[in-house]
């Protein structure tokens, strides 16, 4: 990892780019295109979820998409049945979260090992599809919100200004809010990884032995993680739920939470930009490839994947950033050549007057 | 004579059918530093192990000040002010030497006394010039002070080494000793060594482990004239 992408410049420069995205887009594009490019805000959220717990803490996620959906049907539930949207809102972050504690608690605390990290979460994720899937009936209701089966549940009333449910925010207004949360979710998560909290996360990724023995209890810290990437999937959720007011059980499916992955490989593991990155190109992939007939587009998905991980195996963002250091170093070189780190002839002598 | 700092009851361990450590009454006081050897196999890894929490004994006390503390988690010995340096090197390699001491001395301190601490720390073990290398790509010898410097930057009570010197060159084995000594100033220590010419540098008190036991504990020099340790641990090329 190249010093940029950890200093304060790259942080500065993403807000950067994406404060000039978030005003100047919504006057440049048609209406169509702007609600695709807050469909991209809103599963690029997504993506910097799991780009967050897995990169940094370490924690493949099969079923980050339970979340996901956890959010959309909490909004879903709780808007119909208030009214008001700013309630519902946070529910749809607080309900996931707590979801994910719980399961992250029986995860982290039990000790199981990655890999039944992995079988659980996915399964998890499939036995809420299948719940979700089989409330088509009148009886299956939460307050006045039918769950709908799977045909979902259509015409959720949409975000409105806080306290006025009369004020629904326009599509426009959506994109912002949208972008506004991919930068606050992507600023936060930042100012975390340099904290304590974010360094003994990565921390307890590194080795976890280690974090033991210095007296951390790593436990906590991954399920804090787990906790974190939970809340922001629901984010995505709440706002996914918002994006077509319409949410239907297929954001539980195992092809949901594969496409998260894959977002997070092609973009770059162990870097917040690359899932949006990553988020954006395949969705935007995945619309062109829609408009013909002639391939079937999981197959190319499929295709773009396995190139990825044989080619481009750390991703878009990193193999770029080598790039353009390597690029920035032939234009300064050779007049001040980076100093090798001296090994074993340093004079190391312990200070014998130190004290 | 006062409570003694560290202290061990009867401690047994057995895996299946190896009887791992043998009722072992160990005692250490405040600020003491004593050295702890044996062949291999003889349970000095198991005894660590048994002081850290990684391993749970099947009989017998760990006291730390008095306080039980046989069923602790791997956690809690950094907590209690146990400092622990692994035989197999442990630093976090993806992160820089500053970070790798940082996090051990931010536990309990607010951010401008970690980096103090942090400091004085890298200073006082001479890895301050290095201090933004990435740990893994450190060699050796380095990453051995390095992982010292993790252990006392949280400033623990007892300072438990295992196999400080190993694969050092001689000019680094003394470095590390003189290290040791400086340490010992302020902390107790339990160093595991399998290098006699280092235990001598450092030692004033030898416990002698052999099949789980203590078999001696006494100074370097009658450790090692006493012909029980001459056999068991030093074979027939006795010094």
């Amino acid at each position: 990892m190249t010093r940029f992408a950890h200093s304060w410049h790259s942080a500065a420069l993403t807000l950067a780019i994406g404060v000039v995205l978030l005003l100047a887009l919504p006057g440049m594009v048609d209406d169509f295109t702007l609600i695709q490019f807050t469909i991209y805000a809103v599963m690029a959220i997504l993506g910097v979820s799991l780009g967050f717990i897995w990169g940094f803490g370490g924690i493949l996620c099969f079923g980050q998409a339970a979340f996901f959906g956890l959010g959309a049907y909490t909004y879903a539930i709780a808007v119909i049945n208030i009214g008001d949207s700013t309630i519902p809102f946070l529910l749809a972050i607080v309900v996931p979260a707590l979801f994910a504690a719980l399961l992250g608690y029986v995860i982290f605390y039990g000790r199981l090992s990655d890999v039944y990290m992995g079988v659980i979460t996915l399964t998890v994720t499939l036995i809420l599809f299948n719940l979700v899937n089989s409330t088509a009936g009148p009886e299956w209701k939460i307050g006045s919100a039918p769950l709908g089966g799977f045909n979902g549940i259509p015409g959720i009333p949409t975000l409105n200004l806080p306290g006025n449910p009369d004020e629904v925010l326009s599509q426009q207004a959506l994109f912002s809010v949208s972008m506004v949360c991919l930068l606050v979710v992507y600023a936060g998560l930042r100012w975390l990884i340099a904290s304590k909290l974010g360094r003994v996360i990565i921390a307890a990724k590194e080795n976890e032995q280690r974090v033991l023995l210095l007296g951390y209890d790593a436990r906590l810290y991954k399920l804090i993680c787990f906790t974190l990437g939970g809340a922001i999937a629901g984010l995505a959720g709440c706002l996914f739920a918002n994006w077509g007011a319409f949410t239907s059980p297929t954001i539980f499916g195992l092809a949901m939470s594969a496409q998260i992955i894959i977002w997070v490989i092609v973009g770059g593991l162990g870097t917040l930009v690359g899932p949006v990155v990553g988020c954006v190109v395949i969705q935007w992939l995945t619309s062109q490839i829609g408009t013909q007939q002639v391939f079937n587009s999981n197959l190319v998905l499929g295709a773009i994947l396995v190139v990825f991980v044989l080619l481009v195996p750390r991703g878009i963002v990193p193999s770029l950033g080598d790039v353009m250091a390597a690029a920035w170093r032939r234009r300064k070189a050779p007049a001040d050549a980076p100093v090798e780190a001296k090994t074993g002839s340093a004079p190391l002598a312990p200070t014998e007057t130190a004290r | 004579m006062s409570t003694p700092l560290l202290e061990t009851r009867m401690l047994n361990v057995r895996f299946g059918g190896v009887h791992a450590t043998r009722d072992v009454n160990f005692s250490l006081q405040e600020n003491e530093l004593r050295c702890v050897i044996g062949p291999n196999g003889a349970g000095k890894s198991t005894f660590f192990k048994l002081l850290t929490g990684q391993t749970k004994p099947t009989s017998g006390q760990i006291l730390f000040r008095g306080k039980d503390i046989s069923a602790m988690q791997p956690h809690h010995p950094g907590q209690l002010g146990i400092g622990i340096k692994t035989q197999v090197p442990s630093l976090f390699n993806g992160l820089s030497v500053w970070e790798n001491v940082w996090l051990s001395a931010r536990r309990t301190n607010p951010k401008a006394q970690a980096d103090r601490i942090t400091r004085d720390t890298l200073e006082r073990v001479g890895m301050l010039s290095l201090k933004d290398n990435l740990a893994g790509l450190l060699a050796h010898g380095m990453r051995q002070w390095v992982e010292i410097a993790v252990v006392i930057a949280a400033d623990p009570a007892l300072i438990l080494l295992d196999e400080p010197a190993a694969g050092m060159s001689d000019a680094e084995v003394a470095r590390t000793a003189e290290l040791i000594l400086e340490i010992n100033r302020q902390h107790a220590l339990v160093v595991v060594e399998h290098d006699m010419s280092f235990i001598r540098m450092i030692a004033k008190k030898v416990t002698v482990l052999h099949q789980g036991a203590i078999v001696r504990e006494d100074t370097p020099d009658k450790v090692m004239a006493d012909p029980l340790v001459q056999q068991i641990y030093l074979g027939k090329k006795a010094h």
